[in-house]
């Protein structure tokens, strides 16, 4: 369960990026998070794995409280949940079996154990031929699906997918999507930020609109407004 | 990938900054372990000289026996004196022997004939010496007195000045690496720093991130310390035969440098190497905690 209590955020000398945020998301739901650029999206996901602090309000994953938590457990907190960056984020000199079972050898898993999960995630995304490439020879969509793997291969309960789509043509968007689709039928909660209209609407899942750093609109199968979710140039 | 794998490729990938800080560690080691054997050399020959008897009263040629038992009984008559030990030419002749055994010229070249025969005193404490003083001048057939005191201190002058020398080149020496050590490290930091950020984020624990920086430091602390104790111990090894001529005469010196392949030499040397690569590899690891505590922040 993640849960957002009346929570702000505020970077310093600038407006509210998220102002009185109070959503919960129970276990095991998909849930889309959309809204235009600014909006506040990426600032929601960046909270619950404390990569930032709120400056006023409580984020809980589960029993832990993301503010209050000491440092030194905040490593289990991102155990806990896998994220997938927009930007990839993989380690350019490690191949695609290297960055995923990275995921693994942080929680300090045995070799074979890891050569087995990798290889099963590595199946599940699709790219059981590739784990010897490294970065720089994939495309795009492929990159995506290494952080992906790498993001569930540890088996976490959350899976937050930051515009995972992104940087992807609609066709591998879609792709992408489904993969995520998939871990969430296995029970894996998702969160996933976009920009992608036509997933939203296609899927209907539950959608939280965020404008203006608030919460416009939480319907469980919600629509993407291309002209009220996207900002104009 | 291990913390060890991780290691090595981050000194594969900049091999240069690597070897400044394999080679500054080397130099502060080499110098740390000489100055350190030349403290405990100095310490041993000092020991030797202390043990010995407090003053030597050396005869003339044509002194007798008597003259020697004369001042003896003068002596012990004082009640000043703890040990006193007449040392006759042949006495003086086989101790010659002894130390020099190993250099059959010298033994050749000297007779009982020219070496003097001598008195050795201690003193039941040292301010007794200047009473015992003007009863040995006095005495009839003394040539020289030597006052072990004088070369004592000496040698503590000289033993204090490696002490305090050797002291401060080895504090400014390993400041001079930490922070050679910190400098290479926190540049690797900079490097490394997308990495970071990305282990942080999904969940590597904060020393899961640092251990591969430190065990780089302790590396380099390791390599450093190993090739300088390699230099000395080559050195110690080629210059045994002239450290033996010269300080041969102290047992302990003479027993440990007596062959290169004696139990005493393997020994001190394996320990010896112990000490330096665990100095090593705290000071590495130490110069890379500081650089991960002032540019890593988890």
């Amino acid at each position: 369960m993640i849960r957002f209590d009346h929570v702000s955020k505020r970077f310093s000398g600038q407006y509210d990026a998220l102002s009185d945020i109070t959503v919960q998301i129970p276990d095991g739901e998909f849930v889309f998070v959309i809204g235009p650029s600014g909006a506040g999206k990426t600032t929601l996901l960046r909270l619950l794995i404390r990569d930032i602090l709120p400056t006023a309000g409580t984020v809980h994953v589960d029993d832990w409280n993301v503010h209050t938590m000491p440092s030194s457990k905040v490593h289990l907190l991102r155990r806990k949940i896998g994220t997938v960056f927009q930007d990839f984020k993989l380690l350019t000199d490690r191949t695609v079996f290297e960055n995923v079972s990275l995921g693994l050898e942080i929680v300090g898993k045995k070799e074979a154990e890891i050569a087995t999960r990798v290889k099963d995630v590595l199946e599940l995304v699709g790219l059981a031929k590739k784990h010897r490439s490294f970065p720089g020879e994939l495309s795009a969509g492929e990159m995506q699906r290494t952080g992906i793997a790498r993001a569930i291969v540890a088996g976490p309960a959350i899976l937050l997918a930051d515009e995972p789509t992104g940087n992807l043509d609609p066709e591998t968007g879609w792709e992408i999507f489904t993969i995520l689709q998939e871990i969430n039928k296995m029970g894996t909660t998702v969160v996933m930020a976009t920009h992608n209209a036509s997933v939203v609407n296609d899927v209907k899942k539950r959608t939280i609109a965020l404008l203006h750093g608030k919460i416009e609109s939480d319907e469980a199968n919600g629509r993407y407004h291309v002209a009220k979710h996207t900002k104009k140039p | 990938m291990s913390a060890f794998a991780t290691t090595a490729k981050h000194i594969r990938r900049s091999p240069y900054q690597a070897m400044a800080a394999i080679v500054t560690l080397f130099v502060t080691f080499l110098l740390i372990g000489i100055f350190f054997l030349s403290a405990v050399a100095s310490a041993f020959v000092l020991q030797y000289f202390e043990r010995k008897p407090q003053i030597t009263v050396f005869f003339v040629d044509k002194a007798t026996k008597e003259d020697a038992d004369a001042l003896t009984k003068k002596l012990e008559t004082t009640g000043k004196t703890s040990s006193i030990k007449f040392v006759s030419k042949d006495d003086a002749l086989l101790i010659y022997r002894e130390q020099n055994k190993n250099d059959p010229l010298l033994l050749e070249m000297v007779t009982a004939d020219i070496l003097p025969a001598s008195l050795e005193i201690s003193a039941t404490e040292p301010k007794f010496l200047a009473d015992l003083e003007p009863l040995i001048k006095d005495a009839q057939g003394v040539e020289e007195v030597v006052y072990q005191k004088d070369v004592v201190d000496t040698l503590i002058v000289w033993t204090n000045a490696i002490r305090w020398i050797g002291g401060i080149v080895a504090g400014l020496l390993t400041f001079n690496s930490i922070l050679i050590i910190m400098t290479v490290i926190s540049m690797k930091i900079a490097l490394r720093r997308d990495e970071i950020d990305i282990l942080r984020l999904i969940g590597a624990s904060p020393w899961y991130i640092r251990m591969p920086f430190i065990l780089e430091g302790g590396l380099y602390g390791l390599v450093g310390s190993f090739g300088a104790w390699m230099i000395i111990t080559v050195l110690a090894v080629w210059l045994r035969p002239a450290l033996l001529a010269f300080l041969g005469v102290i047992p302990v010196i003479h027993t440990l440098l007596v062959s290169a392949t004696s139990t005493q030499f393997v020994l001190s040397s394996a320990g010896f190497l112990s000490g330096m690569l665990l100095s090593g590899l705290l000071l590495g690891s130490f110069g890379s905690l500081i650089a991960l505590g002032r540019y890593l922040k988890l």
